[in-house]
Order: structure tokens, then sequence, then C-alpha cells
């Protein structure tokens, strides 16, 4: 029989399996944080040429474990933990199949443990990305292997919950936005989950003497259909949550569901194909091919992004103009909860991931731009932008919301929780934007001496590229400090914080009861359709001029620093 | 409290959009065709885009036709490693391995030339410094840039392909003689 609770502060459900397997992937995904975080530091420590931290192979090992720790295990466990909140929690419904649940966590609990104990072995570092014909060991494959079968698993739980859901009549009409972007989400995870089985798979083989040879560009062709893919998951995922946590903090309401279900929809349609730009300075792939994919594909995605980068602060702005904050254009945005981690950490992912790193990564995916960018430290700037400032902030923004309504903790350290967000969006913004400086003057990313210490020959980079990487490894230790902040509010939380009532945690799966009976047998009551608006509520004048203006602000932001990185690429040697 | 609720309306589809996002979509839109055309446009106007002439190989095909090479254009060495003055307008041959790029090109102003690069072992990534010109190197592929230096001077081909310990060490030349 399906155990239920009710929250009682936000009338949210839980079905007692699905909260347990909440947990589990939650807390995994934040000791995966805190590994990926503690190796960043030694990172940035080291690429900072004036402390130049550790020796190059264990940088270029701290190097790999940080890559695949925080962009594959940090953020693929909380993904899985979002899954079943989208899925079960919003939706009032069992979650089908608890028990592959737990085949889904522990098969990548075992994969995530297995290629860190490669890395830290010392034959495997090889980076996130493994280009063969460097080789890693075959655990290293193997563990990557098994984490992602773990992974195809909670999407199929996912898609199997939404069936039950459907069928019992747990809510009424279409399923809400939020889920919709989950089941975005998951879809793109399945094909990016089968790109890495069509590479890693043969890879593994090879690694064991299996197979004799692996080509190194088909390896790098299919390998980025699983490596950008991925981060298309997580933007699906970061997005669903930036509506989530619009409609929890503010009651805010999507401006037009069809609008936001279309830009969903063009991810699932385009994105894929997107992949193609990391390959864009390869040898044997033609222009045609890539134009194709980096425009046709990648631009319609991202006009689904700028689509959502419109109608996430929209939505708030109306339902803030609601609530009486309609002075001028901004009013609404002053009078925001801006001591509220879930709302500062959230609208701090959204501006970050649209000014820093959609405008940087489509910048660098225009095919012949690539070529003054590829592999420099522009790259990592681009992506920190994305998956860290992006992705990882709205990750946080939920875990604040997260630690009262499903661990039932009241939040300690409250104070530092209030200024959390802004020491780590504020020290990842420095690590970005001095990145992208010094990507521009030609630093090479994944290198451990600018000086080039013991080279033959040698060339110096100009002073101003230390300062830029100086100035943006010391953004890098406070952003440090911001996430070890994070981990010490939430985790101490769950530890230290008071008790709320309980609720069910990893033992009450195993049959372990709790102190307290909590929850019922009964079903909960079907999830009803939102009210509907007031009558003449849809006018023809513009609801959110605000959020408009912020809109347009972006695009000449984005215009500018287009045209800019074209006349940059007009000054160098004329390549035909 | 409806972006985790179902939507107010059953047929939620037929609801009409605000303004707003529509003029935002067809600025955006608009916006996404005029990044398209600039791909195009540049092939046609620009004059930085890359042949896509590419051939596969062997390290020991491609190691011959480098070695063949510096027989023909050496003029002197550098820390050990060949300098080649290759004639204008001719086929130049540069190879990637670990960790040097192999020889030092000496190449005269705003002439052409056609430069092959390939890896004897693993993935290098070419990188013209201070020019910031950057290029994957893939081994068993053979690439052809058509390139003509258009300033003089001493530039440092540094490797931004991860390519194991001593990949910091991996620092090639090109000089540009007037």
């Amino acid at each position: 029989m399906a155990q239920f609770r009710t929250c009682p502060d936000t009338g949210l459900y839980f079905h007692k399996s699905a909260e347990s397997l909440i947990k589990a992937n939650a807390v995994a995904a934040a000791v995966a944080l805190l590994v990926a975080g503690i190796l960043g530091l030694l990172v940035v420590l080291t690429r900072w040429q004036a402390i130049h931290l550790l020796p190059a192979d264990q940088f270029y090992m701290a190097l790999t474990a940080h890559g695949i720790d925080a962009l594959i295990f940090w953020i693929i466990f909380f993904e899985m933990a979002v899954l079943y909140v989208a899925s079960s929690v919003l939706l009032r419904s069992r979650l089908a199949t608890p028990a592959w649940g737990w085949v889904q966590f522990i098969l990548m609990l075992v994969g995530a443990v297995m290629t860190n104990v490669a890395i830290f072995q010392g034959n495997s570092s090889v980076m996130m990305t493994s280009y063969v014909p460097m080789q890693a060991a075959p655990h290293f494959y193997l563990g990557l292997i098994l984490f992602a079968v773990g992974a195809l698993i909670g999407c199929f739980i996912f898609f199997g919950t939404l069936v039950v859901a459907k069928q019992e009549k747990t809510y009424d009409g279409s399923i809400p936005l939020v889920t919709f972007g989950a089941v975005t989400a998951a879809i793109i995870a399945v094909f990016t989950i089968a790109s890495g089985a069509i590479i890693l798979i043969p890879t593994f083989l090879w690694s064991i003497g299996y197979i004799a040879h692996i080509d190194a560009e088909m390896y790098r062709v299919v390998w980025w259909g699983l490596g950008h893919s991925s981060q298309q998951i997580n933007v699906a995922a970061h997005v669903a949550i930036w509506y989530l946590i619009a409609g929890l903090v503010f009651g805010a309401r999507p401006m037009s569901e069809k609008v936001s279900r279309a830009a969903y929809l063009l991810y699932i349609l385009f994105l894929q194909l997107a992949c193609a730009h990391h390959i864009l300075v390869d040898p044997g792939i033609s222009s045609e091919w890539k134009v194709f994919n980096t425009s046709y594909a990648m631009y319609l995605a991202v006009l689904a992004s700028m689509i959502h980068g419109l109608t996430v602060p929209g939505s708030i702005e109306v339902a803030q103009r609601g609530k009486g904050f309609n002075n001028g254009l901004f009013e609404w945005l002053r009078k925001a909860p801006w001591e509220n981690p879930v709302f500062s950490s959230m609208f701090i992912s959204l501006v970050t991931f649209g000014f820093l790193g959609g405008i940087t990564g489509v910048v660098m995916g225009t095919e012949q731009i690539n070529l003054i960018i590829h592999n420099t430290i522009y790259v990592p700037a681009h992506f920190h932008a994305t998956v860290v400032t992006g992705t990882t902030m709205a990750f946080m923004a939920v875990t604040y919301f997260l630690i009262p309504v499903l661990f039932r903790r009241q939040m300690i350290l409250p104070g530092l929780a209030k200024i959390q967000p802004f020491i780590f969006g504020g020290g990842m913004t420095i690590l970005i934007l001095f990145m992208l400086g010094a990507g521009t003057l030609g630093v090479s990313r994944r290198h451990w001496d600018m000086d080039f210490t013991g080279a033959a020959l040698g060339f110096d980079y100009p002073g101003m590229a230390y300062t830029l990487m100086g100035i943006g490894a010391f953004g890098g230790v406070i952003g440090v400090v911001g996430g070890a902040a994070f981990l010490l509010i939430t985790v101490g939380s769950l530890v230290f914080g008071k008790k709320l009532e309980p609720s069910a945690g990893l033992l009450q799966s195993f049959g372990v009861p709790l102190a307290a009976s909590c929850y019922t047998d009964k079903r909960p009551e079907t999830l009803p359709r939102a009210a509907p608006l007031p009558a003449g509520h849809h006018t023809s004048s513009f609801e959110a001029p605000g959020t408009f203006v912020l809109a347009l602000v972006l695009l000449v932001s984005f215009v500018v620093y287009y045209f800019i990185n074209w006349k940059y690429l007009a000054s160098v040697w004329p390549l035909s | 409290m409806t972006s985790f609720m179902p939507p107010a309306d059953r047929i939620w589809w037929k609801v009409p959009v605000g303004r707003e996002e529509i003029v935002w979509i067809l600025i955006a839109l608009t916006w996404c065709l005029i990044m398209f055309f600039m791909m195009p446009y540049w092939h046609i106007y620009g004059k930085q885009n890359l042949s896509n002439e590419a051939y596969q190989t062997t390290p020991a095909k491609y190691g011959a036709k480098v070695q063949e090479g510096i027989d023909q254009n050496k003029v002197g060495e550098e820390a050990g490693v060949p300098i080649i003055h290759p004639p204008a307008g001719s086929d130049v041959y540069m190879l990637a391995r670990l960790w040097q790029w192999w020889p030092i090109l000496e190449l005269e102003k705003d002439k052409t030339y056609r430069l092959h690069l390939s890896s004897m072992d693993w993935q290098h990534g070419f990188s013209v410094q201070p020019i910031n010109i950057n290029m994957q190197v893939v081994p068993g592929y053979e690439m052809v840039l058509t390139v003509t230096p258009d300033q003089s001077g001493e530039y440092g081909v540094v490797c931004n392909e991860y390519c194991g310990i001593g990949h910091h060490t991996m620092v090639g030349k090109i000089y540009v003689k007037e």
C-alpha cells in the first residue's frame, strides 16, 4: 500500500518510497559536490600561476576528477531527485517500481565510486572527455557505463510514474509545466545515454584489449552526442526549476502555457544536433554540416532559451504587479525577496545563465569564430557560467526549499544562507569573466603551466594574461567559499537542524518504522487544475514591461558582443 | 501557484498568447536568422574560413612526408628541432607528437601556404599564439589549412589539447619573415 505524508507548510504530498529516494539521491549529489569543490579549489590554486600549488600529475588527476564529479555525478544525482519530485511529488502519485529506484541509486553510486577510484589510482588522468587514443583504466569507463545505466533506469521510473499518475487520475487536465520540463529533460537524457553507450561501451572493450582500434574522430563526434546533450538535460531541468521557484515563491503562473511548452519542445527537437559546435575546427567535417548543425539546429534551441529567459522573469513580474508592486519598470524586482536564498539563488542562476553562459556559448559555437576560441580557457569560462552559476545555483535554490519541506529540518545559519548565493554567484562570476578575458588572449585550457617550464622552445604570454588568470582564480576561491557555505548550511541542517516532524529517510524504505506515524494509506486528493484567471485579464497591453526591457538589454549585449568577436576574427591570419 | 499545477484551461493550447511574448519571439527569431546568415556570408566575403580539406592517413605515411619536407627545405636548427623554409605556395608538413611540434616553420609574410597537420600518437591542439588560431589535431587525419600569415614576427605553437604529463612542454615555433 502506498503511504503518503502531507507537508503542513506547502501542502505537497510525499510518497514514502519516493521521499527516501529523493533524499538518497540528493545526499549523494551533495557528496559529489563536496569532492568536486575541493578539487576545484586545488585546480584554481594551481592555475593561479603565482601559487601554482599542485605538481603536473596531480593537477591533471584533480582536473579529471573535478570535471567528472561536478559535471556528471553532482548534477545527475541531483537530477534523479528532480525527476522523482517532478513526477511523484508534483503529481501526487505513487512512484512506479520503487525497488527499481534503488537499483538506479546503487548502480549510480557504484559507478561513481568506481570511476573516482580509477582516477585516484593515477592511471586515468584523461579528462572528462577521455579522448582516444589516450587510454584510461578499464574501470574508469565501466564506472561511467554503470552510472549511465542507473540514470537510464531513473528516467524510465519517471516515465512509468507519469503513466501511473495518468491511469490513476491523480491530477486533472494536463501535466504541470514543471513536470513538462522534467519530461523534456528525461527524453533528452535517454538519447544522451544512448550516445554514451554507443561510444563508451566500445571504448571500454578497447581498454581491455577486446577491440583493436577506436577512430579518434569518430570518438569525438559520438562522444559529444553524450557530452553536450547531457548539458541540455541540465538546461531543461534548471529551467523547470526556475518555473517551479517562480511558482513557489511568487505564486507566479506561466505567462503562456503554449509558449513555454513549445519552447521545451524546441529543446527536444534541436539540441542533440547542436553538439557539432565542439568539433568545428576538427579535420574532415564539412562546413555545410557544421553550419546546419550549429545554426538551424542550435539557434532554434537558443530561441527556446531566449523565450524562457523572457517568460520566467515575466511571470514573476506579472505576479508581483498583481500584488501591487506596480511603480515604474522595476519595483517588482527591487521588492522581490532578495533575502530568501531560494529566490536569490534562482534569480542569479537566470541572469548569469543568459548573460554569461548563453551569449558566450552562441558566440563560440559560431563556425568561424570558434577558431579563435577552441580549447582556450574561454571554453571552461563559458560552461562554468552555464553549469555552475546556471544549473548548480538553480539546484542550490531548490535545495534550500527542500530542507524544511522534504527533510523536515529547520535550516541552520539563516544569516549565512541569506548571503550564500551572492558569495557563490559573485565569486564564480569573477572567475568566469576573467577566464573569458584570458581565453581571448589565447591562454590554453587543461594546461598545467603557462610558463612552459622545461619546454625546449618557449612562448611568453602577455603579462595581462597572468593578471587575468590570477584575478579569475581569486574569484574561484571566493566561489569555493560560497560552495562550502552552501554545504555547511544544508548538511549542517540535516544533522543539527531542529526536527520539524518525522519524515522517511533511507531506512524507512527497508521497513524500519518512523517514530510517529505521520504517513497514511489514504490516497491524496486529485491535484486540481490551477484557478482560472479573473475575467478580462488578458489585455493587449504589455503585462511585464520591466522584463521586456531586461530582455532587450540582453539582446543588445548579445548583438554587440557577437559582432565584436567577428571583428576580432577578422584580425587573424587569412585562412581558407 | 500554477507552474506546478495543471493549466487552468483544459484546452491550454488555444489560449491566445500575449503581445509581449509574440514580439519577443519575433525579435529573437530574427536575431537567430541573422546569426545563421553570418556564417554563409563569411564563407563568401570573409577571409578566415576552414577549407575542410582533410585526408585519412597513418603516422608512418604522414611522418615520411614531414621528413621529406625537412630534407628538402631545412635551413637550420633550434633546440634540436629542424627549421624549414618552404617555397611560397607549397605544401608544408608539420606533425604533432608527445611532446613536440615538428619542424619549426619559417614562412614569408603575405605568402600563401598549404599547411598540413596531423598527429603521430594522441590528440593535440594546434594553437598559434599570440595571434590565437586554434585547430584540433587528430591522429589518423591529415588536415590542410591554406594560410596566409599577414603579420611578421615570432609565433609560439602551444598544444592546447591535453596530451599527458608533458603537455605543458609541447611548444613549437613559426617565424614569419618580411
